[in-house]
């Protein structure tokens, strides 16, 4: 009885020193990008393929995700909308949501699930077959060539899938508003603008460029340090898909509690 | 003094003909210690061939050749370089001037043949598109593989992916190649197809090379001098009969002697 707790014990501990082991390569691997980013060479065709990549290949996923939560939003809210006599502020109510944050969210969500498992898969495919070890004996600087091209594009394409998204689940909850109730287009537009602020849309909007990085940097982290087989390759897949998620919404938290402390609440 | 302590004193550069020197080389993963102080010279023009079972660590070695690892202790020196302390850029240079063929090919496979290949010359040489592809036709050609360029390395087969694998390897001229378990998994008409293309980048173009086997047809063919790796050790080196005929249980075993 003894002994079995002690063994757990020593398991527990086990497993929390391999955590804590991981997430110091995960920041070290983080701060190497910022290390060689400044250094030649720059992989400006890869880095345009990779947004090619990012962006035009997820152009789909994000439209309809846009889409379909404009619609939802706008049909889930409107009987409670209207039970408090509210349902005038709709569009307003779906702006808010969307713009500040279901859109940027959702949209890092599902390109987490799109990117993190296609990242994590090829660069750990790479890395089994050797590769990587190929590119670097050819002094072709694979971390530039792999890493940095990935991240970046993340960080740029994100904002503008955010972008798009967004647009899609207002146009979405305006033909839901026209269905239902046939709301005209310059009220619907006008009334969801009312209350957002220019520091809402571009903070808001440009916190996503920080959930590109998270899901970039993890997804290359996981792909490039793969050891083993496809068994590992798929796991390692599966665990960028699942620690992007999780750190974009700690991210979130973050950057939405620093936003409130320097820009202030809607009612500030 | 220990055994680490030993390898690590240094005896300045190596001469000018030597062109690999790996000296009290030891190299561990985690708590196994792989290599326990390998001592390996290669001279200029010379074919070395490291032998030895499964998992001895022998591409450990060569890996360290390149920079791919760094050792725990002792020195490694490749064309006059100390490898283990070469900067990125010096490392980089050197890298530019050795070749490495790797055991399942480690072609780009989102690439063409020809693209795998182009993809070298583009970033390292100033040659115009006509002049790379004069290069990448002639170097598939040396391998004979002349029509394979536009076809991706999922549609070749093991052999010819080693022969893409050797192209791309020499296209800027190495004077130093590295070929690791070259013709494991290959027929033995291919095993003699891509030892006879060693052998003939030593003799024509003067390339010296190490190469990791355990294939006996391809050392025969390509070995000047072997070494038989077991237990983090060389257990026996000198020629190919002089390692196959040495009265350890381990080599007798290999060769079945």
């Amino acid at each position: 009885m003894a002994n079995s707790t002690a063994s757990s014990g020593l398991e527990r501990t086990s497993v929390a020193l391999a955590f804590a082991s991981r997430a110091g390569e995960l920041a070290l691997f983080a701060a190497e990008f910022f290390k060689r980013f400044w250094r030649r060479p720059f992989e400006g065709r890869e880095l345009m393929h990779q947004m090619d990549e990012v962006g035009t290949r997820s152009f789909i996923l994000t439209s309809v995700t846009g889409f379909s939560i404009g619609v939802v939003l706008a049909m889930q809210s409107r009987g409670t909308l209207i039970r408090f006599g509210a349902e005038a502020v709709l569009p307003n109510m779906l702006a808010l949501s969307v713009i500040k944050e279901i859109g940027p969210v959702l949209t890092s969500i599902v390109l987490a699930g799109r990117l993190g498992a296609g990242i994590g898969a090829e660069i750990g495919s790479m890395r089994v077959t050797e590769q990587i070890d190929a590119l670097e004996v050819a002094a072709l600087k694979p971390f530039h060539y792999l890493v940095i091209t990935r991240v970046l594009a993340c960080i740029i394409v994100f904002p503008i899938l955010t972008m798009w998204t967004d647009t899609l689940a207002l146009v979405g909850g305006y033909l839901e508003s026209v269905l239902s109730e046939g709301m005209d287009y310059r009220i619907f537009f006008n009334t969801a603008f009312e209350t957002i602020r220019i520091s809402d849309l571009v903070v808001d909007t440009m916190k996503t460029s920080i959930f590109g990085f998270i899901v970039a940097i993890v997804s290359c982290y996981m792909g490039y340090t793969v050891r083993g087989g496809t068994r590992e390759v798929g796991q390692a897949a599966m665990h960028a898909v699942v620690l992007s998620a999780l750190l974009i919404f700690v991210a979130d938290v973050v950057v939405v509690r620093l936003s409130l402390f320097i820009f202030g609440d809607i009612s500030g | 003094m220990g055994e680490r302590d030993r390898h690590t004193v240094s005896n300045g550069a190596p001469p000018q003909e030597v062109i690999v020197d790996i000296r009290g080389l030891v190299k561990g993963f985690g708590a196994k210690e792989v290599l326990k102080g390998i001592d390996l010279r290669v001279s200029e023009g010379e074919s070395a061939v490291v032998m030895g079972g499964s998992g001895t660590g022998k591409s450990v070695l060569v890996k360290h050749a390149v920079g791919l690892l760094y050792p725990d202790a002792g020195e490694v020196w490749a064309l006059g370089q100390r490898v283990d302390k070469l900067d990125d850029d010096a490392l980089d240079r050197l890298r530019l001037s050795t070749g490495y063929v790797f055991q399942g090919g480690a072609l780009f496979d989102s690439m063409t043949v020809f693209e795998n290949i182009g993809f070298i010359l583009e970033r390292h040489t100033e040659l115009s598109r006509a002049e790379r592809k004069d290069r990448i036709h002639e170097a598939l050609d040396w391998v004979n593989l002349p029509d394979k360029g536009p076809q991706y390395p999922a549609e070749l087969s093991g052999g010819q992916k080693k022969r893409v694998g050797l192209a791309r390897a020499i296209i800027l001229k190495p004077d130093l190649m590295f070929y690791d378990e070259p013709t494991t998994g290959l027929d033995p008409i291919s095993v003699r197809t891509v030892s006879e293309l060693i052998l003939r980048l030593r003799d024509e173009r003067g390339i010296s090379s190490i190469t990791i086997t355990h294939d006996l047809l391809c050392a025969e063919i390509i070995a000047d001098s072997v070494h038989f790796l077991h237990e983090g050790h060389f257990v026996a080196s000198g020629s190919l009969d002089e390692v196959s005929t040495t009265p350890h249980p381990e080599i007798r075993n290999f060769f079945g002697t």
